[in-house]
């Protein structure tokens, strides 16, 4: 046994190495982003993979690939990334999975860097996989391993779901010594020839068989011992059920709950229907507290007798929208607001997070705005990334921001309706990551419009990965999908170039025709980063540099 | 035992090796540790805060409970008072004096110290300066951490160990100045 210091993402990254992982793939998205970092980064004398892919999607068909060849592999995104890898997550349940395939996703309740809180349990629910949600550090790493055997055993792939505030916080975890890690599976393609097919007629067939496997797994789930019950024939007034975090924040306050009520958390899924029904038997009142969206609480009122009253999400006893914490779930369960500091500072000016000094952005953003001048009306879409920012004041740069890659596309929708200038802004990773294909449409259709991408060589926004492709290839992509090279600028977002940029981005924007201009310049985050690493080799060779010295004098 | 923190600052300025300092000390007393960082598009210049909990028993939750903090560790005088709500009534607050005016409309500042003095257990210390006489200002927050020290349930000699520990790979004389920034930090 050893111990660490992890993350939730980190503990779950290590939990997939003793488990033998052989490839891990996946997309940078807050809060999900550390897993694959950690799993680059402590790479020493393993042998596994971990690699960035384009999109989610891409990562997810990558890892079903290494799934079919017997290697268990993991497959990390972001929750609204499940979104993007959709069509191979819901189809990969009817494969017969033959190397552990595990989905590791983080939902981001609250939206800290997130455009929605979705409840990633839903499309497990949706797709009929099985579902882990473990809720401290630990658990996250012994329930990967878990997952990965779940998997061989029952040939589905499972989801394993974190949040941000246990992606994101930091606890001692007890692990395997890394000589009791799990041997690596060996490469052997699958047998079974309609194992990794979805024909129709086989799909059919498929479908048909994973029912049967969805009765065991539900059996499963009643049997997991992470699905705790505890009777307390002392109290019959209410029965809690918890799920996620919700249950750290209801134990936060169990000290105050004399006697306790009955409770039932859920941290394995399908949902374990009769501990449910025997809960329910021991009280009135039925509390849900659920991190995330009311996914039980919803399930409640077809599974238990009318008479029962269920309170939690829907019903307003616990918010709605936004995280739990340790405050918010006390009114559920019948208990005052804590006793605060009676200090009242008065009104506070918001610190909001906004672009960094020397932004290449920032100067893409200004030539813009001037370019625009001349107008009296445009429209500027953008994407998601850090250039987001351009949103908020002292820009005010950009006007709509969908989901990744919705930039072109919606730019190309508003200029066929009418509009000139129509502009999309998009950053390199996510032209990579959903880019390509609208521009493609706009190139087919020769659209009015203007694509800016505004390339700073990394994945910026979630601490600098690298993305799949460099500078020079973007521009061969632009032209290979039919952009006309005349209409191709390359130009370097700097201050002291701020009216060159400028007029040719008019030209551009006057140009009634589909044009991109390609804003590179790396982003100053990594450049820091790049230059600091330089300096420590530096140093480094000085220092034995001068111990050579040293010794040859010596 | 247990004491919890709530650190605040604006993202940048290193509110997570000010958490990581605090964290390796308790745990080399054996204390249970859980911290709750900001990382992402947050990180970018806005207001962040971490949750940082120290105890000799079980830890449930990540996140601590408002009227619940032992002390308010800040990086920045403005930040400090967004999370007052946090602090038990007896609870402590120790900033850094300096602004990071990064905002069109940040408050006059003598009125932001004025606020903070009227919590009762509140301290301001200048960071910088002492840290630019312990021999670098990017001392500064090892100097924060110094004024909080006498209020944590940590032995001086763990703390120290901690710095010495964190800033071992940045070599002899980084680790010096920050153990000096330290000691003017509780001294001041």
């Amino acid at each position: 046994m050893k111990e660490h210091v992890l993350l939730g993402d980190e503990a779950l990254a290590l939990g997939a190495i003793h488990a033998g992982i052989s490839l891990a793939y996946g997309y940078p998205g807050t809060p999900s982003t550390e897993i694959i970092e950690y799993l680059q980064r402590v790479q020493g004398e393993w042998s596994y993979r971990a690699q960035w892919c384009s999109n989610e999607k891409t990562a997810y068909e990558a890892a079903v690939g290494a799934s079919l060849m017997n290697r268990r592999s993991l497959v990390t995104m972001k929750h609204v990334g499940l979104n993007v890898a959709a069509d191979p997550f819901m189809n990969s349940v009817l494969m017969n999975i033959k190397g552990g395939l595990v989905l590791a996703v983080a939902d981001d309740p609250g939206m800290h860097s997130s455009q929605n809180e979705q409840d990633s349990r839903y499309f497990a629910d949706f797709a009929k996989m099985p579902c882990l949600e473990p809720r401290n550090q630990q658990e996250a790493y012994e329930m990967t391993m878990e997952a990965f055997d779940l998997s061989e055993r029952f040939h589905v792939p499972v989801m394993i779901k974190l949040v941000t505030r246990l992606s994101h916080s930091r606890a001692v975890v007890a692990a395997k010594d890394d000589n009791e890690a799990r041997e690596q599976n060996q490469k052997e393609k699958f047998t079974g020839t309609t194992d990794y097919m979805v024909l129709p007629a086989i799909s059919r067939r498929n479908y048909a068989h994973h029912l049967d496997v969805m009765k065991e797994l539900e059996s499963w789930s009643e049997e997991h011992p992470r699905n705790v019950l505890e009777i307390n024939d002392a109290r019959s007034d209410i029965a809690v059920i918890t799920t996620g975090l919700g249950g750290n924040y209801y134990e936060e306050n169990l000290d105050e709950m004399e006697p306790a009520p009955s409770r039932l958390h859920i941290s394995a899924y399908p949902l374990p229907v009769n501990k449910i029904r025997r809960l329910a038997e021991s009280a009135d009142r039925v509390v849900c507290i659920e991190e995330g969206y009311p996914y039980v609480e919803r399930l409640l009122n077809g599974l238990l007798p009318g008479d029962k009253v269920i309170s939690g999400k829907l019903d307003g006893t616990v918010p709605a929208s936004g995280e739990l914490n340790p405050d918010n779930v006390r009114p559920a369960i019948g208990l005052e607001p804590m006793t605060v500091a009676a200090i009242d500072p008065g009104p506070l000016p918001g610190r909001p997070p906004q672009l960094c000094p020397a932004c290449p952005h920032a100067d893409s953003f200004n030539s813009i705005k001037d370019a625009l001048e001349a107008y009296p009306d445009s429209l500027v879409t953008s994407d998601i990334g850090c250039y987001t920012l351009g949103f908020l004041p002292p820009y005010n740069a950009i006007e709509t921001a969908l989901c990744m890659g919705a930039s072109i596309p919606m730019a190309r929708g508003a200029a066929e309706s009418g509009m000139h200038p129509a502009i999309a802004t998009i950053g390199d990773s996510t032209f990579m990551h959903s880019g390509l294909t609208g521009l493609a449409d706009a190139a087919a259709a020769n659209v009015p419009m203007t694509v800016i991408i505004m390339d700073n060589e990394t994945t910026a926004m979630t601490g600098g990965q690298d993305t799949v492709v460099s500078s020079p290839q973007i521009r061969r992509a632009v032209e290979g999908l039919g952009v006309d090279p005349e209409h191709i600028v390359e130009l370097v977002p700097l201050p002291k170039k701020r009216e060159e940029n400028t007029a040719a981005m008019k030209r551009e924007f006057e140009y009634r025709g589909l044009s991109v201009v390609i804003a590179i310049r790396e982003c100053v985050q990594t450049l820091k980063k790049r230059n600091l690493a330089k300096k420590a080799v530096k140093q480094a060779g000085d220092a034995s540099g001068a111990k050579a010295a040293e010794k040859a004098e010596a | 035992m247990k004491y919890d923190i709530i650190l605040s600052g604006v993202g940048g300025q290193g509110i997570l090796s000010v958490a990581a300092v605090i964290a390796t000390a308790a745990m080399n007393e054996g204390y249970r540790v859980r911290q709750s960082e900001v990382h992402g598009m947050a990180q970018r210049g806005g207001a962040v805060q971490a949750h940082l909990r120290i105890s000799d028993g079980n830890i449930p939750s990540d996140l601590i409970g408002r009227g619940r903090a032992d002390m308010i560790l800040s990086m920045e005088p403005l930040e400090s008072l967004r999370y007052l709500d946090y602090l038990k009534p007896d609870g402590r607050l120790v900033s850094a004096s300096e602004a990071f005016t990064n905002i069109p409309d940040y408050p006059d500042e003598n009125g932001i110290h004025g606020a903070i003095s009227k919590v009762a257990n509140s301290r301001l210390i200048a960071t910088k300066d002492l840290a630019k006489q312990a021999g670098s200002i990017r001392a500064a927050n090892m100097v924060l951490i110094g004024a909080a020290a006498p209020y944590l349930p940590l032995k001086p000699e763990a703390i120290q160990k901690a710095v010495a520990d964190l800033f071992m790979r940045k070599g002899k004389e980084t680790v010096d100045i920050n153990l000096k920034a330290l000691e003017m930090g509780r001294a001041a």
